[in-house]
């Protein structure tokens, strides 16, 4: 078991034809996962390694219904398709794509709440159910992803797309196999963040704990701690925080209307302290999420 | 100093902060007020929480005029003051919509003691990836006289930022100038932090924090091999990437044994370790084998390289 995807979940590629689609959908496809259709305006009636392109997403359901879709566009366009997917009944949305101004991250995302559908990114590598389901560019070619990721009880979220690769070979490395391993995305507005997944995990009887890497910046892991105490989260929490040099760097200044609404949070030092408070287990090298995951275990 | 700025003296009776910015948690567009602007409104949000009040609002719609009357009634203002307020914060809320910021705030909005309302100080800061479609703005950065809140790049931080503009292939840069004697070159974003707080962990001293990542190409990562390694003192590196799928291991190699042979060095001793695997890396490892380098594979982790560079470098 695992969440959000499995190996029955229909996938679409908008932005299909670009140098970098072309490349993870054949590692998709090569992975197992379902890739349906594809989509660039004006290469309708193409193909991507045998998938059919189309000039819409409406032109593509039409023939080929999906259930997700992988948005690889330029920034400017970013908003556009993502409301096109919803606007077509797509309910889960893994956008790739990079440098997404932040006002338009925000209006994606409102129109995805009151549609009822989940954002993985934007600036994600997306996500991989080891040996089920890869959506994104996560982990490479199949045989890098084989190497790097196992079936097994532990889940993955992390703010670096590389580290969540990285973390997930330390496990394998150790016979630890991975539930759903997910890069949320490096943007300091995403759609699924910590305080999302943490509550899917803790219901998804095939996780037994999950795994977060953390980074300085933004008040997540601040409001996780909160949640995990509030909500009663039962499932273990073994979290990497890395950047702690970064804390006695000379100050990077934020104004007053970030300050008031985040507080002053955001250092490595403060997130530890407040994942302490709320009972999660701090790896204080990359290695010891082994060690105490197999305490847990 | 090359300008001073001179303004009206004013008699001011009260003083408000009006703010708009993204509540990153909840993924919306909140509005700030508080009667109590000035220089202390964070300090205040963290004592009187009460006298600050906050509202989100929709992107798509923007701040309704009836919104900005709650939170400003709420503070016990009233009469032409609270009409006037709540005019004019709506207006705040679309030159933050319009013009892609991530804050817009005035502070203080001063009231006179003859009822006008001047903005004393405003504070607007612009999404850097959304310069693209405000050109206007993306102007303002080249205005010479534009005063810089960055920390201040040092010669040898503004040398590896032109080695990255060499080529657009990848990143091989973003470099942070250390005292330490362990040169860096470490990548991608995240495993650069974890590599970084290891090498402190296991009592190392780093040279310098630096970021490789979407494979670049072997001109920048050789470059960039010679930069670290013209830094007096700094006699070893530690070459430490997480499992990589985009970047090529063997043209990570390449490039980075080619600089040590350049600043005529033997890329074994001068190597404290080499831990890149994932794409390309047993035709990586062939050529770091070439040149004697004890390289680690996927089987050595962050932590466990970053110890061993650090061992080499203290054996000397």
């Amino acid at each position: 078991m695992a969440i959000l995807a499995d190996e029955n979940t229909r996938i679409i590629v908008q932005g299909i034809t670009g140098r970098e689609a072309v490349t993870f959908t054949k590692d998709m496809i090569d992975y197992g996962s379902k890739v349906v259709a594809g989509v660039t305006p004006g290469k309708g009636s193409q193909t991507v390694y045998r998938v059919p392109v189309f000039n819409t997403v409406y032109e593509a359901l039409k023939e080929y219904p999906a259930d997700a879709s992988v948005i690889s566009v330029p920034p400017a366009m970013i908003k556009g398709a993502a409301l096109e997917a919803l606007s077509n009944g797509i309910k889960f949305l893994v956008i790739v794509a990079e440098r997404v101004p932040r006002k338009d991250t925000i209006e994606i995302l409102e129109v995805a709440r009151e549609n009822d559908a989940v954002v993985i990114g934007p600036n994600t590598l997306g996500m991989i159910n080891p040996h089920t389901v890869k959506i994104g560019m996560a982990g490479g070619p199949v045989e890098n992803v084989k190497m790097a990721y196992m079936p097994g009880p532990i889940a993955i979220a992390s703010r670096s797309g590389g580290m969540t690769t990285e973390i997930a070979n330390l496990l394998t490395n150790h016979g630890i196999g991975q539930s759903t391993c997910i890069s949320i995305g490096g943007d300091p507005v995403v759609g699924s963040n910590f305080l999302d997944l943490i509550p899917l995990f803790d219901k998804d009887p095939g996780t037994e704990a999950v795994v977060l890497f953390c980074e300085p910046g933004g008040v997540i892991e601040e409001r996780l701690s909160e949640l995990v105490i509030s909500e009663h989260i039962k499932t273990p929490i073994v979290a990497f925080v890395a950047g702690r040099f970064v804390d006695k760097m000379p100050g990077v200044r934020f104004g007053h209307a970030a300050t008031i609404v985040e507080g002053k949070k955001g250092t490595a030092a403060g997130k530890i302290e407040h994942f302490k408070k709320a009972g999660i287990h701090i790896a204080e090298g990359l290695d010891d999420i082994v060690s105490i995951l197999k305490e847990i275990l | 100093m090359n300008k001073v700025l001179v303004e009206e003296k004013l008699d001011i009776a009260q003083e408000f902060y009006l703010g708009i910015t993204y509540d990153t948690v909840a993924k919306k567009p909140i509005a700030i007020f508080s009667a109590e602007g000035g220089v202390d409104i964070e300090e205040l949000a963290l004592q009187k929480p009460e006298k600050v009040q906050k509202r989100h609002f929709s992107v798509r719609s923007g701040l309704p005029e009836y919104k900005a009357r709650e939170m400003i009634s709420l503070t016990g203002i009233n009469g032409k003051t609270l009409l006037g307020l709540s005019n004019i914060f709506p207006l705040l809320a679309n030159i933050f919509l319009e013009n892609d910021a991530t804050i817009a705030e005035i502070n203080p909005l001063a009231q006179t003691t003859d009822g006008k309302r001047v903005a004393l100080d405003c504070h607007l800061e612009i999404d850097d990836d959304a310069l693209f479609r405000n050109r206007s703005i993306a102007e303002k950065e080249k205005d010479p006289d534009r005063i810089k809140g960055e920390r201040k790049q040092s010669d040898f931080e503004k040398k590896a930022a032109e080695i990255d503009n060499l080529d657009q292939k990848g990143v091989a840069g973003r470099l942070i100038e250390f005292d330490g004697d362990l040169g860096l070159i470490i990548g991608g974003g995240g495993a650069s932090l974890t590599a970084f707080d290891a090498v402190q962990r296991h009592g190392g001293h780093p040279a310098n924090y630096c970021e490789i990542g979407g494979n670049p190409s072997v001109l920048k990562t050789k470059e960039l091999t010679k930069h670290i390694l013209s830094k007096p003192g700094v006699e070893k590196i530690a070459v430490i990437m997480n499992v990589v799928s985009n970047t090529r291991v063997d043209l990570m190699a390449r490039g980075v044994i080619k600089g040590i042979l350049e600043t005529e060095k033997n890329p074994s001793e001068t190597l404290a370790v080499f831990r890149i695997p994932g794409a390309w890396e047993e035709e990586g490892f062939k050529i770091l084998s070439k040149y004697g380098v004890d390289y680690c594979d996927r089987t050595i982790s962050i932590d466990e390289a970053a110890r061993k560079g650090v061992e080499k470098l203290k054996r000397g």
